[in-house]
């Protein structure tokens, strides 16, 4: 292999970060402020990864290791490294691309911001960190990266701080990140005690030979993928990710399309094939109830970039499901081609606010195909992927992954029906949602004149992104075959890797070999695609019905399920939960502790030295009264005859001489008497 | 036993005593010189820094010293009291100026000296008496190294006594409002502590025979080794009660340095009222003095309590991490805010040495290093607001990023640093101790629980983020200008050592992971 090809994977992670520290230290400086530099940097760097792309078909796998440190002569060593394969090279395309054309959209869209030079570079080291997650081969490397990921996204999240939405924003994100990776944490542990090491092919290989005891396997795959559900936005810790809309728009595009949440479904990917029956389990009811949660949530939302957050949420949850499933490639799939469509949507919602002047709320426009016909055209396509509509990727990913549940129904049964019913029912529900989002948004009459008559369609610097990205969204891209991904070259090159407990047996959930997957996936094929275009065109049939043609009064429809609906614009609540118990119970045992600190421990030391002091006041009142009486009593003795000796003391010379005299004499009768 | 001098005296005892000749120099200049007395001081600790990093150039990190005299570097030995007395029972009195540094104590040495020269720099800003101040500040470098390179505990302990006095007036004289209290405060509850150690030290001492000389001994490597207790004597037998007492006094003594809860209480209080210097000396060097005693003293000398107590003491760390982090998000000055995450980040040290485990004892010890570089830099920014704004209080600030972008970056990047995040320096030391911590079966669930502390350190370091920098900018700071030159000097350097062992470990894991090893397993025997 050649020598430079090798180590194209590194430039392409380093590039990123270059355009970080230039831009960071000498921004300002820079004509435009850097712009070009990043944008330039991660188009080259889009380039490179294709090239690597190419050279992966024809070359295969292959991973680098290098030493990073190491304790003790014989002890553990610690290993920096990447590897390329159909994984990461595939996203390594991904997220080049997207954060290529999310830099180019930002150049328009942030144009005049007072830091500007500094969302140029954060978007950059936002880049290197998802890169880093991506090539990286091993786990302790992805933790370093996952958190600089959080680092990235609290800086993008909140990068309006002077206002107070995005600052709370950006610190939930982090810290609800944190709470994912806590767990994270703990299963990096669980896999270092029993295995020694980080790299992922030494991790797997060591479970392949039993080095992990089952119990303990599990509870590491579940914790590693706590890791996902905080970066995922997956249940009960999805609430960050609609608050994080607080960014600038095209981060929201990049956050939720390439970088960050695309994190955990990575995340679990690479650790699929170590995951237990019961880990499995876990993920695949986590993925479904978050795709259904937030699904729930989207019908009902007024502002465009939540409708789209909590979609993304809900599409997450599918790639999770699909993964848990077994579905690993139609999983990988579907994040790649929701990345093109979401960051489609977003960066076309982008537009729309940029052109209705930063109105957000979807009751307040409509009519804006007229205005934005481009905005409008890639954003239908996009709406039309995601909601699962043939000859869109969508389609071929969402509908894999349809077929997948119910494959995956077929083969455990019991409870397990409940996956492939949730996905049928987001799928009617996605299609209703996005249409009700298109329909109030671009058809219809204009509900505020005066924001349209001045709403115009963007430039080129930003549509441009939206054409590329719809495009993206066409079928033969991924596969020639409109209504099966089978076969396609993409599902091809990603292939299911086997899992290394095939055969075993969870609760529920039993992990077959792949060619028996298939087989159960053949059969759910048709029935799949038949009942999942149903749906589909059922939803958008309901969208049309309430919001074009306006037949059924919503308002009333409001009324009458009206629980229903304030639970689901409240968005279940869970923030209130959140708040009234984790929050209010973590600060009020630190005003407790704080409290006990001052009060108890402090009193206590305070109260030994009052004491001590006491004593020794009352040391000393003995030592005035007792000690020094008698000491003064002595004195006062002596004083006594001092004061009638000093009468002896008249200064003259011969009293002196008379008191020698007679002392001698005195002395002399005394020594005679003895 | 590699020897290092320069014009004849060993390079420690320059390390030493250089301060002292600093003070001399500093006392025998007339006060009103106070330029020449600010650059003299500064100049000795650039000194020091020279010094030291000649030593670093002759610093053989194959070699493990720790119980093994061979190992030692820049050994000095002389013998320094030699009293007999004949008649009375205590019999030959004999007490050596030993000094030595292996990879405990030669990370510790470095960090004096390079947090010195910060603490030096940042003192510029004093205004009050400054002859005492440098005075007093070089003497109290000499404490603290002292303590770190001395292996006779007589030795020892005469430094670690020597250090409460200068510190004493430090606070006491160059303190805020409540000065008096917070020095009073500081000197009682260490001496408090000393007296255990004392005790110890003497039971040690009578109980001790050197089995080459047949004499009473202080020399701590000698004490490491058990033949050096006849089985008769007080700590003659593994495991005794007496052990354990004497482990269980010398860890009060120790962990009223760090602090240990519950022992802390002394230390906000010190922080809120010393000037930033030395609270920049105090978190920076001093604490690591309580956790340095343990693993220099405490632990070699008493394996098997080490061993006996490592649940407790996982307990007190456990408790030390969480309660630690929950007080100082309750805080409302900056200051103090500071010094309840420094007690927090302490826990993490002592839950690292109480795994007994190779990963978690290096963690540890390099948490102690991060810690100090770290823990300086977030009090040089307490310091760099408090001196534009006279005022620490959370609530008053607010948009400070855009005011004063400079201060901002630096602050951020000590805040994520204690944070954890990777690429900076205490994210590999804090990795480790967990590591370390749950490979320990027996602290394991301890340790995950500990764990939760980087939620909560996550939290009120952001909070504290939002209320200082972010938002808009109270009108009232108008004027604050931002980080000057000299604020620059003191801090960069330690934010390009904070960068660099995130990145590079291996920079500062080489220097101590053989002594680590031979520790670990020297008490694990």
């Amino acid at each position: 292999m050649e020598f430079a090809l090798k180590f194209l994977p590194l430039a392409i992670l380093i590039i990123p970060l270059v355009s970080f520290l230039i831009i960071i230290f000498f921004g300002k400086r820079l004509p435009r402020q850097g712009d070009w530099l990043g944008t330039g940097f991660l188009f080259l760097n889009l380039f490179l990864s294709l090239y690597v792309f190419i050279a992966f078909m024809s070359l295969g796998n292959y991973s680098i290791t290098y030493d990073w440190f190491s304790l003790g002569a014989n002890e553990t060593k610690f290993t920096v490294g990447f590897v390329v394969d159909q994984l990461s090279a595939v996203m390594l395309i991904v997220v080049n691309l997207i954060s290529a054309l999310v830099h180019l959209f930002s150049v328009k869209y942030m144009e005049g911001d007072s830091k500007y030079s500094k969302y140029f570079a954060y978007l950059g080291l936002f880049t290197f960190s998802m890169l880093g997650i991506v090539i990286t081969n091993n786990l302790l490397l992805m933790y370093v990266f996952w958190e600089l990921v959080g680092l990235s996204s609290y800086l993008l999240i909140g990068f309006w701080y002077e206002k107070k939405p995005p600052q709370e924003a950006a610190k939930k994100a982090f810290i609800v990140n944190r709470i994912g990776d806590f767990g994270f944490l703990i299963g990096i542990m669980i896999v270092f005690y029993f295995i020694g090491n980080f790299a992922f092919s030494e991790i797997f290989s060591g479970i392949s030979s039993g080095k992990i005891p089952s119990g303990w396997l599990t509870a590491a795959g579940i914790l590693l993928f706590c890791g996902a559900i905080g970066k995922s936005a997956q249940f009960p810790l999805h609430t960050w990710l609609p608050d994080a809309m607080e960014g600038p728009t095209p981060v929201s595009a990049l956050i939720h399309a390439a970088t960050m949440v695309a994190a955990g479904v990575y995340l679990t990917a690479r650790i699929f094939i170590m995951l237990s029956a019961d880990a499995l389990t876990f993920v695949a009811f986590i993925g479904a109830i978050t795709a259904f949660i937030a699904a729930t949530i989207a019908l009902t939302q007024n502002d465009i970039k939540k409708i789209l957050a909590y979609s993304t949420v809900s599409q997450l949850g599918y790639m999770i499901m699909a993964i848990g499933v077994g579905a690993y490639s139609y999983g990988v799939f579907h994040l790649v081609t929701h990345a093109f469509f979401k960051a489609c949507m977003f960066l076309g919602a982008g537009s729309v606010i940029y052109g209705m002047h930063h109105i957000q709320n979807i009751s307040e426009m409509g009519g804006l195909r007229k205005k934005m016909p481009i905005t409008f055209v890639t954003f239908l396509i996009s709406t039309l992927a995601i909601s699962g509509i043939p000859f869109t990727s969508g389609f071929l990913s969402k509908d894999s992954i349809l077929a997948s549940t119910m494959a995956f129904g077929s083969i455990n049964g019991g409870i397990t029906i409940i996956i492939p019913i949730i996905a049928f029912l987001v799928a009617g529900m996605t299609a209703f949602y996005m249409f009700r989002l298109v329909i109030k948004t671009f058809l219809g009459e204009p509900r505020n004149k005066e924001k349209y008559d001045h709403c115009h369609e963007s430039p080129l610097q930003m549509t441009l992104p939206l054409m590329i990205l719809s495009g993206l969204s066409i079928f033969f891209f991924y596969s020639f075959n409109p209504f099966g991904a089978e076969g396609g070259w993409f599902i091809n090159v990603l292939k299911s890797p086997e899992s290394l407990l095939v055969g075993t047996k969870g609760a529920i959930y039993h992990i077959v070999s792949r060619e028996e997957f298939h087989e159960a996936l053949h059969h759910a094929h048709y029935p799949a695609m038949i009942l999942s275009l149903v749906l589909a065109g059922l939803g958008i049939l309901i969208s049309f019905v309430f919001y074009f043609w306006n037949k059924v009064d919503t308002e009333k429809l409001k009324k009458a399920l009206n629980p229903l609906y304030k639970f689901s614009l409240n968005k279940w609540y869970f923030d209130e939960l959140y708040h009234y118990t984790a929050v209010s119970f973590v600060m009020g045992l630190s005003a407790l502790a704080s409290l006990f600190d001052k009060y108890v421990i402090d009193g206590i030391v305070n109260g030994a030295a009052y004491l001590t002091v006491k004593l020794s006041d009352f040391g000393g009142l003995f030592d005035k009264y007792v000690v020094d009486g008698l000491v003064n009593f002595t004195g006062g003795t002596v004083w006594v005859f001092g004061m009638i000796l000093r009468k002896f003391q008249t200064g003259r010379v011969q009293t002196y001489i008379g008191f020698l005299v007679f002392s001698i004499v005195l002395l002399y009768f005394i020594f005679r008497w003895i | 036993m590699a020897e290092l001098k320069i014009l004849g005296i060993g390079v420690l005892s320059w390390m030493v005593f250089l301060p002292v000749l600093g003070m001399i120099i500093v006392l025998a200049l007339p006060k009103s010189q106070t330029k020449a007395i600010k650059y003299i001081a500064a100049g000795f600790m650039v000194l020091l820094m020279f010094i030291s990093v000649y030593m670093l150039a002759n610093y053989d990190s194959s070699k493990a010293g720790v119980n093994s005299l061979e190992g030692l570097q820049f050994v000095e030995k002389v013998t320094w009291i030699d009293v007999d007395f004949p008649a009375a029972m205590i019999g030959k009195i004999h007490i050596e100026y030993f000094l030595g540094a292996d990879g405990l104590s030669f990370p510790m040495v470095l960090l004096t000296a390079l947090i010195g020269f910060v603490g030096a720099v940042a003192s510029f800003s004093i205004k009050k008496n400054e002859k005492g101040y440098y005075a007093m500040y070089l003497f109290l470098i000499t404490g603290m190294m002292g303590t770190f390179v001395a292996l006779d505990f007589f030795l020892f302990f005469v430094f670690w006594e020597i250090m409460l006095f200068p510190m004493y007036f430090l606070i006491g004289i160059w303190g805020g409002e409540r000065r008096l209290y917070a020095a009073i405060k500081f000197f009682l509850y260490t001496l408090f502590g000393s007296v255990f150690m004392l005790i110890v030290m003497i039971a040690l001492f009578f109980s001790s025979k050197d089995p080459q000389t047949g004499l009473h001994t202080f020399n701590l490597i000698t004490l490491m080794n058990p033949q050096t207790f006849p089985p008769e004597s007080f700590f003659g037998v593994l495991g005794n009660t007496w052990r354990l007492l004497a482990f269980a006094g010398l860890f009060i003594g120790f962990a009223i340095k760090v602090p240990v809860f519950p022992f802390h209480t002394w230390l906000p209080d010190a922080h809120v009222e010393a000037p930033t210097a030395i609270s920049v000396i105090l978190a920076g060097v001093l604490l690591k003095l309580g956790t340095y005693g343990l693993i220099r003293i405490s632990f070699p000398i008493f394996p098997d309590a080490a061993r006996y107590f490592m649940y407790p003491m996982a307990i007190l760390a456990a408790i030390n991490i969480i309660y630690g982090a929950l007080c100082a998000m309750a805080q409302k000055d900056f200051k103090k805010l500071i010094a309840y995450s420094s007690i927090s980040h302490m826990g993490y040290v002592l839950l690292g040495m109480a795994s007994l485990t190779t990963i978690g004892m290096n963690g540890a010890i390099f948490q102690m290093f991060n810690h100090g570089t770290i823990t300086a830099v977030m009090f040089l920014m307490v310091g760099v607001i408090y001196d534009r704004a006279h005022t620490r209080g959370l609530y008053d600030f607010g948009g400070l990023a855009n005011k004063m972008p400079k201060y901002f970056a630096v602050t951020m990047i000590a805040f994520f640093a204690s944070i954890g995040l990777p690429g900076l320096s205490a994210f590999i030391s804090e990795s480790f101790i967990f590591l370390g911590g749950f490979n320990n079966e027996i602290i394991r669930i301890v340790t995950i629980v500990s764990a939760t502390g980087i939620i909560l350190n996550a939290a009120y370091i952001l909070w504290t983020v939002q209320r200082v920098f972010l938002g808009e900018l109270p009108t009232k700071w108008d004027g604050l200008n931002d980080i000057s030159v000299r604020e620059l000097i003191s801090s960069v350097p330690l934010i390009v050592i904070i960068i660099a062992l995130g990145i590079y470990p291996s920079l500062f894991i080489n220097l101590m992971s053989n002594s680590v090893t031979q520790l670990i397993s020297f008490i694990m025997k």
